[in-house]
């Protein structure tokens, strides 16, 4: 099979225009993933299907990640004018990289035996650009993953033929699979080992001064 | 009955002659046939259809008999993890059982949450919403923990009584069976539990 | 009314009724919590949506909170008749993360306890599946006879009956027991007889095959493009089995057939389980034949406090339901930043309506019983 790089150069001569890009993987199993613009993102799915050298006919995992937004403290070298004099000063700058969604599409192709090709998508930002081409139209085994996305993540997914909650219920408010989903507090006190109960025990009752927090 | 009743009765028993009252006849009858309803949840469901079947076999304490109609059935086995969306279901099958009616929690799941405390979507405890009669832990029970839960609630009905505050739910008009049927919320059950049934334990704050 | 039922009237009033009917949560033959909301007209299946959500556990979630080695007995839980499997695949997809290497007698034993395995899902699946066509009992007690015995086997070796959690990174967690192997000998050999008995039972049965041939076909290119895999792929006659496409493990060291369907419908997915199990014997007894001494478990791996580099894997096994696939990204935490389950029976059930249209209700539930699906695994 293609090498990841191979498959971007294959990929940017069909489509000039669109974004792809190679995310390498770290890890021993070296599976890199294909980063797509999301405007050529069904145009180039149908290409990796159809092509008879790809035939990736066969999309098996799809999935939503959530990258919240991060804060990164790092040190940056500025020349500044102390008096008078110009000298180099090293601050440290905390910026806020912005958040996004992810979804990410593992194929393989059977008829070829070969992959996986891991394709990923990232909406603009987690709040209200959260739009996504959905790929149901060439591969139907993303109809309920996307349907899961959708409902865990908060992907909205264009021409989905059906798109509505896989999971929750219908009225259901908010993306439990976020990072940042809040849980709703339904637990009762009982003596567990699990730190984040043992917190919620030892949140102070009404009138009550904090408990301080074992080390 | 006095201890010279009693030896009466045995006296009697001897001779061909069986004596008994009235309100242990009916308790043996209907302990001896509880009809469960056919309601699998999760995992425990394959150990409770396990116990069904050939080798442990239920049919022994005349609870083989599986309805698949909630009208039918005297038992309801909780078998399994209870989610919130699943639990208006259970209990609007456990308002439809007709009285006198039981609860089993089968396994950790539906005792507590279990090892899926912790999920947004897991009701922590079907003794929330309806009242259990016994608890098996495990995690699943084995099949045997199913027979011993189920011998545990025919002594439950043998010890009840035909008059007074013991007596079974279907002889007193006082008490309703049903329970209201909570409905989804936002991102919750409304109520989170019933209050009638299950009220929060207190929270131990010595010690910590 | 009845609840879960409406009418809905045509324009046409001489041409009927559109009924409505809301098939579970709670229903005898849905294999547990789930539920279709069937559209009728007469007895014919206009319409049929598959609800989900019923036994949703949370198990990403919480698996994102745990540790890695946390996720074991969690994994058992997914698809409950086959921990084993289960187990294997997320050890498999964190092995490929941390680049562990697998004893020999590790693998062996994987094998073994996998293929028993898939002999538990089929067995019992078979059964569930005859109960669905009306065969109330006698299959499904013949079934769960043979399941009892290899339960006991696996009580053997790891403590438990039905949550085995067994396999480690690297390796398996306990070795096996003396004498295991010789009971393993006795239930294998004696497995084909079961095999035979319940073939000459169903297999030429008239009713089964009234209710099974030619109900639910599924078309080959409707199977790979709806990502359908496991049995119900191979009955529609794709020759994909990933024991022999990744040839994960030391599958390629054994010699075994992958059995294809011809028609795609009920009864061909029944028989390829039957086969599949004679399959399975085979691989058993060349694995125990061949199965050799030594380590059990990678003694680099580690289990505990296990913090894979940054990274990700997607690894997957043909479990006895179909393709059974773990993805994980890695910050470097002691939990996975991501953690997802490639559930083989949700998936399944894309077609599911496809299958069914046209169709009359019961055969719907042959079909829901044919493909197989564990709601543990549906909804997670």
């Amino acid at each position: 099979m293609e090498s990841a790089e191979q498959l971007r150069d294959r990929l940017l001569a069909a489509f000039p225009e669109a974004r792809v890009e190679v995310l390498a993987n770290p890890a021993p199993v070296a599976q890199h993933s294909l980063i797509i613009g999301a405007t050529h993102a069904v145009q180039i799915a149908t290409l990796l299907r159809d092509d008879p050298d790809l035939a990736f006919d066969y999309a098996s995992n799809v999935t939503g990640v959530d990258r919240p937004d991060q804060e990164i403290k790092e040190k940056v070298t500025v020349k500044e004018t102390v008096d008078g004099e110009e000298k180099e000063v090293t601050k440290e700058v905390t910026r806020t990289e912005p958040g996004y969604l992810e979804a990410v599409y593992h194929l393989y192709s059977m008829a070829k035996r070969h992959g996986p090709v891991i394709l990923r998508l990232r909406t603009e930002n987690r709040t209200d650009k959260v739009t996504l081409p959905s790929l149901t139209p060439v591969w139907r085994s993303c109809e309920f993953q996307e349907r899961e996305i959708y409902d865990l993540f908060g992907i909205v997914f264009e021409d989905h033929p059906d798109l509505r909650r896989l999971l929750m219920w219908d009225d259901f408010e908010g993306h439990p699979m976020r990072k940042d989903y809040v849980e709703p507090d339904d637990y009762e006190w009982e003596p567990t080992p699990h730190d984040a109960v043992l917190i919620k025990a030892k949140r102070p009752a009404d009138g009550e001064e904090a408990a301080p927090l074992a080390p | 009955m006095t201890e010279a009743d009693e030896k009466t009765i045995q006296d009697l028993r001897r001779s061909g002659i069986l004596l008994t009252t009235l309100e242990d006849l009916y308790n043996w009858g209907r302990s001896n046939s509880v009809w469960p309803l056919q309601f699998g949840l999760a995992c425990c469901a394959i150990e409770m259809i396990a116990a069904s079947m050939s080798r442990f076999d239920i049919a022994r304490f005349g609870s083989e008999v599986f309805r698949p109609s909630p009208r039918q059935a005297d038992l309801m086995i909780v078998s399994g993890t209870v989610t919130k969306k699943m639990a208006p279901q259970v209990v609007r099958l456990y308002n439809q059982m007709p009285e006198p009616k039981y609860v089993i929690a089968m396994g950790a799941c539906a005792i507590s949450g279990g090892p899926f405390k912790q999920g947004y979507n897991v009701l922590k405890g079907i003794d929330r919403y309806i009242p259990v009669d016994v608890h098996i832990p495990g995690c699943p029970p084995r099949p045997e923990a199913l027979l011993n839960g189920l011998m545990e609630l025919q002594e439950k009905i043998r010890e009840q009584n035909l008059t007074g505050e013991n007596r079974p739910h279907h002889l007193r008009s006082d008490v309703s069976g049903e329970f209201p049927v909570p409905e989804f919320g936002a991102c919750d059950l409304e109520p989170p539990s019933n209050p009638a049934v299950w009220t929060p334990p207190e929270p131990i704050r010595e010690g910590l | 009314m009845i609840p879960g039922v409406s009418i809905e009237e045509k324009t046409d009033p001489l041409q009927g009724q559109i009924l409505e009917v809301s098939m579970g949560p709670h229903h005898p033959s849905t294999h547990g919590v789930f539920r279709m909301d069937v559209k009728l007209d007469g007895e014919r299946i206009v319409s049929l949506k598959p609800v989900f959500g019923y036994l949703h556990r949370n198990h990403e979630k919480i698996a994102e909170d745990v540790s890695y080695l946390g996720s074991i007995p969690y994994t058992d839980r997914l698809d409950y008749l086959c921990s084993l499997t289960n187990n294997w695949a997320y050890c498999l997809a964190v092995e490929k993360l941390s680049g562990f290497e697998i004893p020999e007698r590790a693998e062996y034993i994987r094998v073994i306890v996998g293929e028993l395995t898939r002999l538990v899902n089929h067995t019992c699946l078979m059964g569930f599946f005859v109960q669905d066509l009306g065969a109330m009992g006698t299959p499904l007690m013949y079934a769960f006879r043979e399941r009892e015995k290899i339960l006991d086997l696996f009580e053997g070796l790891t403590g438990a009956r039905m949550m085995c959690n067994y396999m480690r990174f690297g390796g398996v967690r306990c070795d096996l027991p003396v004498g295991w192997i010789d009971e393993v000998k006795k239930v294998i050999a004696a497995f084909p007889r079961f095999l035979d008995e319940f073939e000459s039972l169903l297999t030429q049965n008239e009713i089964l095959i009234a209710r099974a041939q030619g109900v639910g076909v599924l078309s080959k290119e409707l199977a790979i493009n709806a990502g359908i895999t496991g049995p119900c792929l191979r009955a529609s006659g794709v020759g994909h089995d990933l024991r022999k496409v990744d040839a994960y493990s030391i599958y390629s060291r054994f010699d075994f057939k992958v059995p294809i369907g011809a028609h795609g419908d009920c009864y061909d997915r029944f028989m390829i389980r039957l086969l599949e199990m004679r399959e399975s014997l085979k691989i058993l007894d060349q694995a125990i034949a061949a199965l050799p001494s030594g380590q059990i478990i990678d003694p680099k791996a580690k289990s505990r406090g296990l913090r894979p580099k940054a990274g990700e894997a997607y690894g997957r096994i043909e479990a006895p339901k179909g393709e059974l696939g773990f993805y994980l990204i890695s910050e470097g935490g002691p939990s996975p930043y991501r953690y997802r389950v490639r559930p083989p029976s949700l998936i399944n059930l894309t077609v599911l309506e496809d299958m069914c249209l046209g169709g009359t209700v019961a055969d719907a539930i042959a079909t829901l019983g044919s493909i197989d699906i564990v709601l543990g695994e549906v909804d997670r």
